[in-house]
């Protein structure tokens, strides 16, 4: 299963980013091994539209989960839609201390 | 010719400007006073009149999921993230859709069509002899305050004298309204906002290449700032309006200056000669 982390750089060493369509990059894990893939975020400055459009990348990326801090509503709807489950880090940690939270069961699911 | 009212600050006085002034023309001549401020119009307030209203609606795609084979082109053509592109079908935001159309065009299945959707309404009336009152409002929940300005203004289009109030601010719904005008009356208050807010509204006209001018409402005689600021713009101070408690009850019992006191009539006369010399036309 691969998830995906919101992050301020391309390792799993850097912090989470809260946002999620501004996020500079997308962290995709895999669950089972802790293998991962770094995406950098083509609408980290973009105009409008951001969230769908973020959440388009990662569903492209058939990301079946989300760990960010923040979730507009629009990106919201989409990952919905799509069946992705978001859950909640804000603990001002790194991607990897929200991965092992995210394998470890304690994180919120995003309201 | 074509007056815009616009100010940058709200509540400076902007559709009490255009309301006099179209009153005060309409007795010599015929106007078409537009209220461009589609989010919250109260030019109606001004004058009573039986009205007719109609929808102005903009196209949004609709999805053929029969002849869609999901293959994305639509959702990564889209600037604005309006259109999602799941495994099983097309996820539409429509209140992110900015109608472009481009949807349709790259569809290489021609699986989308373009709908109307309403988005707000028109409604036009003829409260006085000499005067015709088009007045645009965004529905509630819309974004997309633009495109009822373009439709607003499009019912003018022609007319010999159209006078355009605006909706505070500076951004697209401004632009959009100014868009076209030979002339911008900016009225502004001597207070360090209405400064502040004058400052970009004057850049805004500029950019637009829209000659102005300014009216300073409410003056309590300590305009020296504004003066200063105008001066070194070379921006015409067209007319001054004392702070008065008897303007503004005029004005909060929903009643004209000019009416009230039709000795001010002169004065929205003298402001009119001016803007026409700031727009270049020839008397």
């Amino acid at each position: 299963m691969k998830i995906c982390i919101t992050a301020q750089g391309a390792t799993p060493d850097t912090k989470v980013e809260e946002r999620f369509g501004r996020a500079p990059y997308f962290i995709l894990m895999d669950r089972e091994t802790g293998s991962y893939e770094a995406i950098a975020n083509p609408f980290a400055d973009g105009a409008g539209g951001v969230g769908p459009k973020a959440a388009q990348l990662i569903l492209d990326r058939k990301a079946e989960a989300l760990v960010s801090g923040l979730l507009g509503g629009n990106a919201k709807a989409v990952l919905d839609s799509a069946g992705v489950t978001q859950y909640t880090y804000r603990a001002g940690g790194s991607v990897r201390d929200a991965f092992d939270a995210f394998r470890n069961n304690t994180l919120e699911r995003a309201e | 010719m074509k007056l815009a009212v616009a100010s940058g600050k709200g509540g400076t006085g902007k559709s009490m400007v255009a309301a006099n002034l179209a009153f005060t023309l309409a007795s010599t001549r015929q106007v078409t006073l537009v209220d461009c401020d589609v989010e919250e119009p109260n030019l109606h307030l001004f004058f009573p009149a039986p009205a007719t209203t109609t929808e102005v609606t903009m196209p949004v795609p609709v999805v053929d999921e029969s002849a869609c084979d999901h293959c994305g082109k639509c959702g990564e053509f889209c600037q604005y993230g309006a259109i999602t592109v799941l495994r099983d079908r097309i996820l539409f935001l429509p209140e992110l859709c900015h109608s472009c159309g481009g949807c349709t065009l790259v569809c290489p299945n021609s699986a989308i069509r373009e709908e109307p959707k309403r988005i707000g309404t028109l409604t036009t009336s003829a409260p006085m002899s000499g005067m015709k009152l088009v007045s645009g409002k965004l529905d509630e929940g819309n974004p997309h305050a633009v495109p009822i300005i373009r439709a607003a203004k499009i019912l003018a289009e022609g007319d010999p004298l159209v006078i355009c109030d605006s909706a505070p601010g500076t951004s697209c719904p401004v632009v959009e309204m100014l868009d076209g005008c030979d002339a911008c009356i900016l009225v502004t208050e001597s207070t360090p906002f209405g400064l502040h807010d004058l400052e970009l509204a004057v850049d805004v006209a500029a950019r637009l290449d829209i000659p102005a001018g300014v009216i300073i409402n409410r003056s309590d005689g300590k305009d020296q700032e504004t003066l200063r600021f105008c001066a070194g713009q070379d921006l015409d101070v067209l007319m001054t309006i004392p702070f008065s408690r008897e303007i503004a009850a005029i004005q909060s019992r929903g009643d004209l200056l000019c009416r009230a006191r039709p000795e001010w009539q002169e004065d929205f006369c003298s402001l009119y000669l001016k803007c026409r010399s700031l727009a270049g036309v020839e008397r």
